[in-house]
C-alpha cells in the first residue's frame, strides 16, 4: 500500500519532473535544437572503454522510487555476469532530491545514477553535479527521441540525461459517472467549466475534478494556455512573468470554478483522493500519461469505467497540449570512473536498447520515436480503459505539445511556494491572477538572492 | 582547630597531588567531552558558522557577518511563524497538561475500576509513532471523503472543515494532545505514587476530603514533575514541525511552507538551498527556546 502510493506520488513528480525537464528543454531549446549537443563535444570514452569496463566485477547504485526497473536490471545482468545493479529507494521526489543534494553537498555518498525529473534537471545541472553524457559520445542517440523531451536533458550544450519517459496530458475521465450525469466529453475548456458545473449541481457530493493548488499541474496548464512564464537566457537572466495572455486565459477558465467551489478541495495522491476517485465522487483527471498505470494500480475497482480523451482546448480544434512530469537517469560526477563506464552502458541498455520494450510493459510511457511510431504500440488495447487505444491519444497529444515553454532554473524551489503565494486562491484569500503574481514576485526575490538576474 | 589543621595538610599536598589527579580525571571525562564535542558542540559550531555566510546558486559563498540575522530577524514571515507556535503553546501546553493531570488524578484516585487499562489506554498513543499520528488524524480530518465527511454524509450535517485556516492550528493541538497526554500522565503518575502512605493516613485522621487531600499533598507532590513536563512541553511546541509537515500535503494552500519556524528553516533548507538562512534561524530558534525555558523554570522553582 505504502510502496504503492508512495510510487504514485513519484509518477506523479515524475510527470512534473518531465513537465519541467520539457520546459527546460524548451529553454535552452534554441541552442540545443540548432546546434545537437551530440556533435558539440567529441565523445572521450571510446565503445571498447565501456566494453572493458563491463568485464570487471563492479556493482553500480541507482537511487529512484520507480519500482519498474527490476526486468531491465534482471536482463541487463543476464548479459553481463560480472555487472550487478543496485537500486535503492531514497524516498519519493523532493525527500530524494534532497538525499541527493545532501550527498553532493557532502562530497560524497552519492550514487552512480539517480531519477532526475526534467523539471529540476536544470538545477542539478548547475550546480555542475551531473556528467556530460556526450562524454560517451551518446549526443548521437538525438535521433532515437522525440525532440520536445530530448531538449529537455540537454541544457546549455551539455546532454544530462537520457530520456526515460514522457508525460503528454490527455483528460481520463469516469465513463459511468459522466454517463449517469449524462455529461459529454468536453473538447474545450469552456465546455469542461460548464460539465464541472453540472455535475457538481446535480449531486453536490461529486465533483468534475481535484484540485487543491498543485504547482505542477498549474505549470502545465499554463503550459498548454500558451503561456510563457518563465524564461532564462545564458544562465542568469531571468524573466518571470504569470500574466501574459496565456496565464489570462487560463486564469479566466479556472476561477469561476475555484470562486464558486466546483472543484473537490482534495490533494492529489491522498487517501481521500483515492477514495473519491474510487467512489467515483471525482470523475475526471486532467494530467500526464503516466496516470494511466497509476489508475489501474490505484483504483483497481475503476477498472472499465475509466476512458482516456484528448486534453480539451481554449477554441474548439485547436491542437494544444503540454506536458505533465517524466524524467530521465542522471550520472553523478562523484561517480568513480569504473562506474562511470558501466553506468552509461546500463543507461545505453535501458533507453534505447531492450530496455526500452520492458519499460513499456512495465507501463512508463515512452520518449522513443520508433516506439511512438509503432503501430503495434499505438494499436495496443488497454483492458483496464474498456479496450479503448490510449496510447493513441497519448501520442498525439506529445505531437500537440505547445512549443517554447520552460522551467525555472529552481524549479523545485519555486513548486515549494506555491501554496504560500498563489495556492491562497484556493482557499478563497486571493484571486488566482493575484495569487499567481505573488507567486512571480516571490521567484524573482529569490532568483536576484541566488544570485541571478530575475525580473 | 581541627578544621584547620585538615586544610593545612590538604593545602600542602594539594600542588603534587592535584596536578597528578587532574590528568587521571581527565582520561575517566574524555569519553563524554570527545563525545559531547563530536555530537553537540561540533554541530552548533558549524550551524554557527554556517549562518554567517551567505551561499548563492549562482556566485559562490561570501562571508555576511550577522547578515542572515539581520534578514530574518526583519522578515515578517518569521515572526509569522513564531507568533503561529506561541499562540499555539499558550492555549495547548496549558490544555495537554491538565488533561494529563486529571487523569493522572483519577487513575491515582483508586475509585476507577481496571485502573492499569486506563492508564495504558491513554499511554498508547504515545507509542504510535508522530508521522503515523499525522498521517492517521490527516485521513480521519478529509471533509470530502474522509472520516469528517462520512458523519458528515451519515448524519446530514455540515461540519467545519478541521483543515481551514481558522482551525487548523486546533487539529493540529488535538493530534499532540491525543499523543503526548499519555506520557505526561505517566510523569504526574510515578510522583503521585512515591507519595508516602502515612501522609494520607494523616490527612484522613484530620478529616480532610478527597478534594482536600488533592490540593494540599498530591498538587504540591507533583509541582516538580509539572515543572519539568512543562519545560519540556513548552520546548516540543518551539519545535512543532512533524504534524503540520505532514499534514501540508493534504492542505498545502492553509499549511505553508513557513507555518511554524522548523518548517520555516527546513524549507529554507531543503526546498530553497538557503543553508545560511535556515541555519541563522535554527540558531534564533535555539537561543528563544533557551530563554523561554529558562524563564519557566526560574518561576516554576520560585514558587516552589
Amino acid at each position: 500500500m505504502t510502496t504503492h502510493r508512495r510510487w504514485r506520488i513519484g509518477a506523479r513528480k515524475v510527470a512534473l519532473t518531465a513537465a519541467a525537464g520539457l520546459a527546460l528543454t524548451a529553454l535552452l531549446g534554441g541552442c540545443a535544437s540548432s546546434t545537437p549537443g551530440s556533435t558539440s563535444a567529441a565523445p572521450s570514452v571510446s565503445e571498447a572503454d565501456i566494453e572493458n569496463a563491463l568485464d570487471q566485477e563492479t556493482t553500480i547504485t541507482i537511487w529512484t522510487w520507480a519500482t519498474t526497473l527490476t526486468g531491465i536490471i534482471e536482463a541487463f545482468e543476464k548479459e553481463h555476469p560480472k555487472i550487478t545493479v543496485d537500486v535503492v529507494n531514497v524516498g519519493t521526489g523532493a525527500a530524494h532530491y534532497t538525499k541527493l543534494e545532501n550527498a553532493l553537498k557532502a562530497g560524497s555518498g552519492a550514487p552512480d545514477l539517480a531519477t532526475v525529473e526534467y523539471s529540476v534537471l536544470p538545477q542539478f545541472a548547475l550546480g555542475g553535479n551531473l556528467v556530460d553524457l556526450n562524454t560517451f559520445g551518446y549526443g548521437d542517440l538525438e535521433d532515437q527521441f522525440t525532440p520536445s523531451v530530448w531538449n529537455s536533458t540537454n541544457l546549455d550544450g551539455g546532454l544530462y540525461e537520457l530520456p526515460h519517459n514522457a508525460g503528454p496530458m490527455a483528460l481520463f475521465y469516469n465513463k459511468t459517472v459522466f454517463d449517469q450525469f449524462g455529461i459529454e466529453v468536453p473538447t474545450t475548456w469552456a465546455e469542461y467549466a460548464a460539465a464541472a458545473k453540472k455535475i457538481h449541481e446535480a449531486d453536490p457530493t461529486v465533483y468534475l475534478a481535484a484540485d487543491n493548488g498543485d504547482a505542477g499541474f498549474t505549470t502545465s496548464m499554463l503550459w498548454a494556455a500558451g503561456s510563457k512564464p518563465f524564461e532564462t537566457t545564458g544562465t542568469s537572466d531571468v524573466t518571470i512573468d504569470l500574466s501574459d495572455e496565456g496565464a489570462k486565459k487560463f486564469t479566466d477558465f479556472y476561477s469561476p470554478l475555484l470562486e464558486d467551489g466546483l472543484l473537490a478541495p482534495t490533494a492529489g495522491f491522498s487517501n481521500e483522493w483515492y477514495q473519491g476517485l474510487a467512489s467515483g465522487k471525482i470523475a475526471s483527471l486532467a494530467t500526464g500519461a503516466w496516470m494511466a498505470g497509476s489508475l489501474k494500480s490505484g483504483v483497481p475497482t475503476g477498472a472499465g469505467q475509466w476512458r482516456v480523451a484528448p486534453l480539451p482546448t481554449y477554441e474548439a480544434g485547436e491542437k494544444a497540449s503540454a506536458m505533465n512530469g517524466g524524467g530521465g537517469y542522471a550520472m553523478l560526477n562523484q561517480s568513480p570512473e569504473q562506474n562511470q563506464l558501466v553506468a552509461a552502458a546500463f543507461l545505453k541498455y535501458m533507453e534505447t536498447g531492450p530496455g526500452v520494450q520492458l519499460s513499456i510493459d512495465a507501463g512508463q510511457f515512452p520518449a522513443t520515436v520508433a516506439d511512438l511510431q509503432s503501430q503495434a504500440f499505438l494499436d495496443k488495447p488497454n483492458d483496464y480503459f474498456g479496450g479503448q487505444d490510449i496510447n493513441k491519444v497519448f501520442a498525439e497529444s506529445a505531437e500537440n505539445v505547445v512549443p517554447g515553454w520552460q522551467y525555472l532554473p529552481y524549479q523545485s524551489y519555486a513548486n515549494s511556494v506555491f501554496g504560500d503565494t498563489a495556492g491562497q486562491a484556493y482557499i478563497g484569500h486571493t484571486s488566482l491572477e493575484d495569487g499567481l503574481k505573488a507567486w512571480g514576485d516571490q521567484l524573482v526575490t529569490f532568483g536576484n538572492e541566488q544570485g541571478f538576474t530575475a525580473k | 582547630m581541627t578544621t584547620m589543621s585538615s586544610t593545612a595538610v590538604r593545602a600542602r599536598k594539594g600542588g603534587g597531588r592535584r596536578r597528578r589527579r587532574s590528568w587521571i580525571g581527565w582520561a575517566f571525562v574524555a569519553p563524554f567531552f570527545l563525545t559531547f564535542a563530536f555530537v553537540t558542540v561540533a554541530p552548533l559550531a558549524y550551524t554557527l558558522y554556517l549562518s554567517l555566510f551567505q551561499e548563492k546558486m549562482l556566485g559562490g559563498t561570501a562571508f555576511v557577518g550577522l547578515g542572515n540575522y539581520v534578514q530574518q530577524l526583519t522578515d515578517p514571515v518569521f515572526w509569522d511563524a513564531l507568533g503561529r507556535v506561541s499562540i499555539y503553546l499558550v492555549i495547548f501546553v496549558p490544555v495537554m497538561l491538565a488533561l494529563s493531570l486529571i487523569a493522572a488524578l483519577a487513575i491515582d484516585s483508586a475509585r476507577l475500576h481496571f485502573p492499569r487499562v486506563f492508564r495504558l489506554a491513554i499511554f498508547l498513543p504515545y507509542a504510535v509513532p508522530g508521522v503515523v499520528a499525522a498521517l492517521l488524524w490527516g485521513y480521519m480530518y478529509g471533509t470530502q471523503f474522509g472520516l469528517v465527511g462520512n458523519i458528515e454524509d451519515l448524519l446530514g450535517v455540515a461540519l467545519p472543515d478541521p483543515l481551514s485556516s481558522n482551525l487548523v492550528l486546533i487539529s493540529i493541538g488535538n493530534i499532540m494532545v491525543w499523543l503526548t497526554m499519555g506520557y505526561n500522565m505517566l510523569v504526574f503518575y510515578s510522583a503521585l505514587r512515591v507519595v508516602p502512605a502515612e501522609l494520607y493516613e494523616a490527612a484522613e485522621l484530620d478529616g480532610a476530603g478527597a478534594f482536600r487531600v488533592v490540593r494540599a499533598i498530591k498538587l504540591p507532590a507533583i509541582r516538580p514533575a509539572l515543572a519539568v513536563t512543562l519545560v519540556f512541553s513548552v520546548i516540543g511546541a518551539f519545535q512543532l514541525f512533524n504534524e503540520p509537515n505532514i499534514l501540508r500535503t493534504l492542505a498545502p494552500n492553509v499549511i505553508t511552507s513557513h507555518f511554524t519556524p522548523n518548517m520555516y528553516a527546513y524549507n529554507l533548507s531543503f526546498a530553497g538551498q538557503q543553508y545560511n538562512a535556515s541555519a541563522a534561524v535554527a540558531i534564533t530558534m535555539g537561543v528563544i527556546t533557551m530563554v523561554v525555558a529558562y524563564v519557566i523554570q526560574r518561576v516554576a522553582s520560585r514558587k516552589a
